[in-house]
């Protein structure tokens, strides 16, 4: 049984006229890394509001461990933490102290705290900065205190919203260590993010949310599979092109779908197109290329590719991210 | 380590509870003297204008140092009840969200609200409290019954929950980029019509000033005070300021509580 269990969740906010979470369910296995990806208000953070007992479910059910979120929220809070995307560290008192407080809030003994506070803010980098004040902490700095907050207590389910966006390259990578680390220590991480490539990187299995619903479930892999075809040949020509074109590449052996791209005629190519293939794409160049010669027009771009977590997504949402 | 070994931590409430207040005297400790200049500065200045200056001047009547003293006792503690609530509060819930690590502490939403009563009214008994020994300094002695103290820690504690309901309606209602304007809007307004500076029933000759002081919770805290410490100036009897005041405090709380939770769950 999953460690954490979302069955037909359903959330309306008041004086609202649709549903911010609208029927989802969905299992996290304990150790597992679950993204849930989605744009701005497609109700991920909803769905994880109601998880850790801060939004109230208009219907259905959600569990931690197997204690009910509304039946016994406390007991829900003892197995959770949420690391949220803007700091909230308290910052009258030191980042050793908020470590320290947080875990006192959670029960853990003086003696437990205090060793467990220099080890994480020594495995976080942070062990020079122990008695500064979070104020004037960079967003990556704070990321990694709220991280290193969050595990004071040990929480079995470890919430984290958009975990890495706004961090530099390095400090990115360095939270993506760490989080790893932790899936390795059997710690359930859900993170939501609209981050394809973090989702990517990090997750077992990704949720993709929008207008409240999951519409799809499945490792990366298996999400980038399910979309028609696994790779992509990209061509542009400098040359703009009628429709007619876009249905001569529909009709070649092999091409599942085809997508008219935005070219930039300054930099040569007027016409763009990406099509979606079943099987191989380096067989298709030549013919791709006569089809393009038949309309006058010469080729001067091909890029081959597989298919993204992005193109999954804008399959499924019909939107980007970005 | 799987996820099932990993031991977990189960605090108790009541812990929780006695956590998160430690953690809030351990900031007042750590920042006292800006405590005591918070709350402090303005009824000492009170106290030694009206009840020193302008008595050594002749401007008011023998006495009248008597009569300001338990106003402004009560005064100091529901002022500084409210400010100890409404102040962390709007900025908590509005942008440094520091609330959210006690909101997901293992205790239940209510007594993250009750640990914020409980240290608002703490300040106010100690900003309070220091307040005796400024006013033997500034006066050479103040109005003391002992016989009245039952009703002295009555008005204390009253005192105190009435600006703490005060300060969690504040708290929670208020928008953060308002609270200059409301604590203007409130507090002068709350500062001159509590009855501090002169006893309810002479105002009997400024008959609508007298109403509209009526209204004001604070005036009861202060008569109350005035019936313990000055029992001979004429004031409000003891017991109706007693009965307007915890009146006053069920309500305040109700709205107040609600307004907290309001803001804490969605």
């Amino acid at each position: 049984m999953g460690v954490v269990r979302v069955e037909e969740l359903v959330k309306r906010y008041p004086k609202s006229q649709v549903n911010a979470v609208d029927g989802v369910s969905f299992e996290i296995e304990a150790g597992e890394v679950f993204g849930l990806l989605g744009p701005n208000g497609a109700g991920k953070t909803t769905t994880v509001g109601v998880l850790t007992t801060r939004v109230r479910p208009t219907s259905g059910r959600a569990s931690i461990d197997g204690v009910d979120v509304v039946a016994d929220p406390v007991g829900v809070r003892r197995q959770l933490a949420v690391v949220p995307q803007r700091s909230n560290l308290d910052r009258a008192i030191s980042i050793r102290d908020n470590l320290i407080f947080h875990a006192a809030y959670h029960g853990v003994p003086p003696k437990v705290r205090e060793a467990r506070a220099d080890e994480l803010l020594g495995q976080f980098g942070l062990a020079d900065r122990s008695s500064s004040r979070p104020d004037f902490f960079s967003g990556g700095q704070s990321q990694r205190v709220m991280i290193a907050r969050a595990l004071m207590h040990r929480p079995k389910v470890l919430f984290l919203d958009e975990p890495t966006t706004g961090l530099d390259p390095a400090a990115r990578l360095f939270v993506w260590d760490r989080l790893r680390e932790l899936r390795d220590a059997g710690v359930t991480l859900l993170l939501t993010t609209h981050d394809m490539h973090e989702a990517a990187a990090l997750s077992d299995r990704v949720g993709i949310m929008d207008h409240g619903k999951l519409l799809a479930l499945d490792s990366p892999e298996g999400l980038m599979r399910s979309l028609a075809g696994e790779t992509t040949l990209e061509l542009a020509a400098d040359e703009p092109a009628d429709g007619t074109l876009a249905d001569a590449l529909a009709a070649l052996p092999g091409v599942e779908r085809v997508e008219r791209l935005q070219g930039s005629p300054e930099d040569g190519d007027a016409f763009r197109v990406r099509l979606y293939l079943a099987g191989e794409a380096a067989p298709l160049v030549a013919p791709a290329a006569a089809a393009l010669a038949e309309q006058g027009l010469a080729l001067n771009d091909v890029r081959f590719g597989t298919a993204t977590l992005e193109d999954v997504f804008i399959n499924l949402t019909g939107r980007s991210l970005r | 380590m799987t996820a099932a070994s990993i031991p977990l931590e189960s605090g108790s409430r009541a812990g929780a509870f006695l956590a998160v207040l430690h953690r809030d005297l351990y900031v007042t400790w750590k920042e006292l003297p800006a405590f005591l200049a918070q709350v402090i500065l303005q009824p000492l200045f009170l106290l030694f204008v009206f009840g020193k200056v302008l008595g050594s001047l002749g401007y008011t009547q023998h006495g009248y140092a008597d009569l300001l003293f338990p106003g402004l006792l009560g005064l100091t503690v529901v002022l500084t009840s409210i400010q100890a609530l409404a102040f962390p509060l709007v900025a908590e819930f509005g942008w440094t969200r520091e609330i959210e690590d006690r909101l997901l502490a293992p205790m239940p939403t209510s007594y993250v609200a009750a640990e914020k009563i409980l240290f608002a009214m703490l300040r106010a008994f100690g900003a309070t409290l220091i307040m005796i020994p400024i006013g033997y300094a500034i006066l050479g002695h103040i109005p003391w019954q002992w016989r009245n103290t039952g009703w002295f820690v009555a008005a204390l504690v009253l005192g105190a929950l009435v600006g703490a309901g005060l300060g969690l309606l504040i708290g929670t209602l208020v928008q953060p980029q308002r609270i200059n304007i409301v604590f203007s809007l409130v507090f002068t307004p709350l500062l001159f019509t509590g009855c501090t500076q002169y006893p309810w029933p002479s105002l009997a000759r400024l008959r609508w000033f007298q109403v509209i002081t009526a209204g004001n919770p604070m005036t009861y805290v202060s008569e109350m005070m005035r019936g313990a410490l000055t029992p001979s100036v004429p004031h409000i009897q003891p017991w109706i300021c007693l009965v307007v005041a915890l009146g006053a405090i069920a309500l305040l709380l109700t709205v107040g509580v609600r307004g907290f939770y309001r803001r804490a769950i969605d």
